[in-house]
């Protein structure tokens, strides 16, 4: 059995913290006062540094490697580390809110395969079609995972791992069996979009501050993000106090289908042409974003903020590695692999320590 | 179940429950006999014997899946367990074959620990604390071998992956063998008892006194040690080593055949016989669409609706349970 993780002071589902204690009501309660008093302040440490670790990190690293490179602190590469995250954070936005309910969407580096394809595919038709046509499909998966999960009340391990597969199957059958790339023209609108940029930033990098904030705003200030804090801190009780909990969790694994179709739209555009090979474990990068960004996997807690933060770290780390040349990408998966393990050991000690 | 229930309903309920546990030996039977009877080019022995070898790595990784699912566990490592061990035999058979097998178990019985720790002393979910090594273990494999493939000049396991006994080949063997050894233990031997009890309900059995941490602690060492085999083997089939391809994808097929074979994703159940059944039920599906000229793109979305059915199976037993 895995415990459910306690509500606790988890970020922004409690922006009181924890409750102040007591008046002391005569002098033999002073001392019991004083200990719950260390305990808060304990729990109240856990709590900041389980929030903000992933911050502090990613300025450490960031503040490195402007020293150990000259090459990193530039305007070129800083832009360059921004496009590049923002497609893994548009799909690592879908899975933030996924796993906050508590469940897990495997499904998505295939559906954002498959969303860059249908958008090269969708090209003959023009750029409209082009964004539409993998929104449409991709969330009707994510609908399918959504239905499947929430009224049908299958693991969503095992039902986006059958996504995964069939989404992959599907856009093999688009392309002949991979062996089509759709080359998409460079003068239409969704191209021009995807490489364009303002301000300096590209287009897709403002995409994901208007999502984010989005997002940031549903969790934290509708009656939609609460009752998925909630349905992630125990399904049971969302589902005794009346929370619509079939539909909420529908609605959430239709939105990260749509996310993540839409960030291979993107990505295909930006690179010119609906790559068959793309997404292999997107969503292992997509996860570890999420879980390094202090979203505990147990559900009920979790930032959008700090899902940024743990992309951008995880790019980060990334063009740190490309920085130095001579080590081959394979050495980048050994330190996502191996930062992976070191937050969620931490991660683990803070939410115990919360749970005192 | 307290209330009583119409008769009729027992009887669906039993029937239901008949299919739940023999559905995937009557798909194996439907499919082995629909095959043999119409498919051209199946019923040879050298095509049966190819569908089992390939399939066998496959078993002997679900293997260690099944117990691990049955303590309420995944493993997500296991393909990159099997392309660690794959890396390191290269390296090592310079000292001889024994060498070469020794290091590459003893790595996945290392990653195994690793998995094991984080999800039993840590308390870590299994899901994110295997994910880490599946994410790492293949960068790992490729940078032990300098991203190179590099071929297999062992005599022996060479033989290994090509000899055959009784007609039939030395793996195939292996992987049946290894099923009878975990069905075995989880059946018959006191630690096979406790890995039911833990993945039933960890707080009861913690609470009985029972070796909780111990038992998920081996459970993820043995799984991790039956991947490293399966990387032997397939290094030994392919006569090379290629840590970028080998095991690749690998814990898929483990997890659906695990779970096609009726062994429940909510723990407290093993059913090694159906895994293999489950194994061997994929390979079929894929050797029937292939031989009958789809593609497979094809086999892989009936692959998925197979598992999405064989999960709702289950659904209904949880349903009846509570």
């Amino acid at each position: 059995m895995t415990p459910v993780s306690p509500t606790g002071p988890a970020g922004s589902a409690s922006p009181a913290g924890p409750p102040s204690p007591a008046s002391p009501t005569g002098p033999a309660a002073a001392g019991a006062v004083t200990a719950v008093t260390a305990v808060t302040r304990r729990e109240r440490a856990a709590g900041i540094v389980q929030r903000s670790g992933a911050y502090l990190v990613l300025a450490l690293v960031v503040l490195v490697a402007s020293l150990a490179f000259d090459s990193f602190a530039t305007t070129g590469n800083a832009r360059n580390i921004a496009i590049q995250s923002s497609f893994l954070a548009i799909v690592a936005l879908g899975m933030t809110f996924v796993i906050i309910s508590g469940g897990i969407d495997l499904s998505v580096g295939s559906v954002f395969a498959l969303g860059g394809v249908l958008a090269a595919y969708g090209m003959r038709w023009g750029s409209l079609a082009a964004v539409l046509l993998p929104l449409a499909v991709c969330g009707a998966i994510g609908l399918l995972n959504g239905v499947l999960v929430g009224y049908g009340r299958l693991a969503p391990f095992i039902v986006t791992l059958a996504t995964l597969l069939g989404a992959r199957g599907l856009l093999l059958v688009i392309t002949d069996e991979g062996s089509i790339t759709r080359v998409m023209p460079a003068d239409s609108l969704l191209v021009r979009l995807a490489q364009g940029s303002v301000l300096g930033l590209g287009w897709p990098v403002w995409i994901v501050v208007v999502l984010f904030a989005l997002g940031a705003v549903v969790l934290n200030r509708t009656r939609t993000g609460q009752s998925v804090l909630a349905i992630g801190a125990s399904r049971d009780a969302a589902l005794l106090m009346g929370l619509p909990v079939a539909r909420r969790t529908t609605l959430l694994y239709l939105a990260s289908g749509l996310l993540a179709g839409l960030a291979g739209a993107l990505a295909a555009a930006y690179s010119g042409s609906g790559v068959t090979i793309v997404g292999v474990g997107l969503e292992l990068d997509a996860i570890a974003a999420v879980v390094i960004g202090g979203t505990l996997l147990t559900g009920g807690a979790g930032t959008i903020g700090g899902t940024l933060c743990g992309v951008l770290l995880l790019r980060v780390i990334q063009n740190v590695i490309n920085q130095i040349g001579t080590l081959g990408s394979s050495y980048q998966s050994v330190v996502s692999g191996a930062f992976l393990v070191v937050v969620v050991v931490i991660q683990a000690y803070l939410s115990r320590e919360q749970r005192l | 179940m307290t209330e009583t229930v119409p008769r009729r309903s027992v009887d669906r309920a039993a029937t239901r429950r008949w299919l739940r546990d023999n559905g995937v030996h009557l798909a194996v039977a439907v499919l082995l006999l629909y095959n043999l009877l119409f498919t051209a080019n199946f019923a040879t022995v050298s095509n049966l014997t190819t569908q089992l070898v390939q399939v066998a790595p496959v078993i002997i990784v679900a293997l260690g899946m099944a117990m691990v699912i049955g303590t309420e566990g995944v493993d997500l490592s296991v393909g990159s367990v099997m392309a660690i061990a794959a890396a390191l035999l290269p390296l090592y058979l310079g000292y001889g074959i024994v060498a070469g097998v020794v290091v590459a178990l003893a790595a996945g019985a290392a990653c195994g620990l690793l998995n094991g720790v984080l999800v039993g002393v840590v308390r870590i979910q299994p899901i994110v604390a295997t994910l880490a090594l599946l994410v790492g273990g293949r960068g790992l494999a490729i940078v032990l071998v300098d991203g190179q493939i590099k071929d297999i000049r062992n005599d022996t396991l060479l033989e290994f992956g090509s000899a055959k006994a009784l007609g039939i080949p030395l793996v195939v063997w292996l992987a049946a063998l290894l099923a009878v050894a975990v069905g075995l233990l989880v059946r018959r031997t006191t630690y096979g008892r406790q890995l039911v009890a833990i993945g039933d309900n960890r707080s009861a059995s913690a609470l009985a006194g029972l070796p909780v941490r111990r038992v998920l602690i081996v459970t993820y060492v043995l799984s991790g040690v039956l991947a490293a085999v399966a990387g032997i083997v397939a290094t030994a089939r392919l006569t090379a080593s290629d840590p970028s391809s080998i095991g690749n994808l690998y814990e898929l097929s483990a997890i659906t055949a695990v779970v096609v074979g009726g062994t429940a994703l909510t723990g407290g159940r093993v059913r090694i016989l159906g895994t293999v059944m489950g194994a061997l039920l994929i390979q079929l599906i894929r050797a029937t669409l292939i031989k009958n000229d789809l593609p497979d793109s094809i086999a892989q979305i009936v692959q998925a609706a197979i598992i999405v059915l064989a999960v709702y199976a289950q659904r209904e037993r949880r349903a009846g349970a509570s």
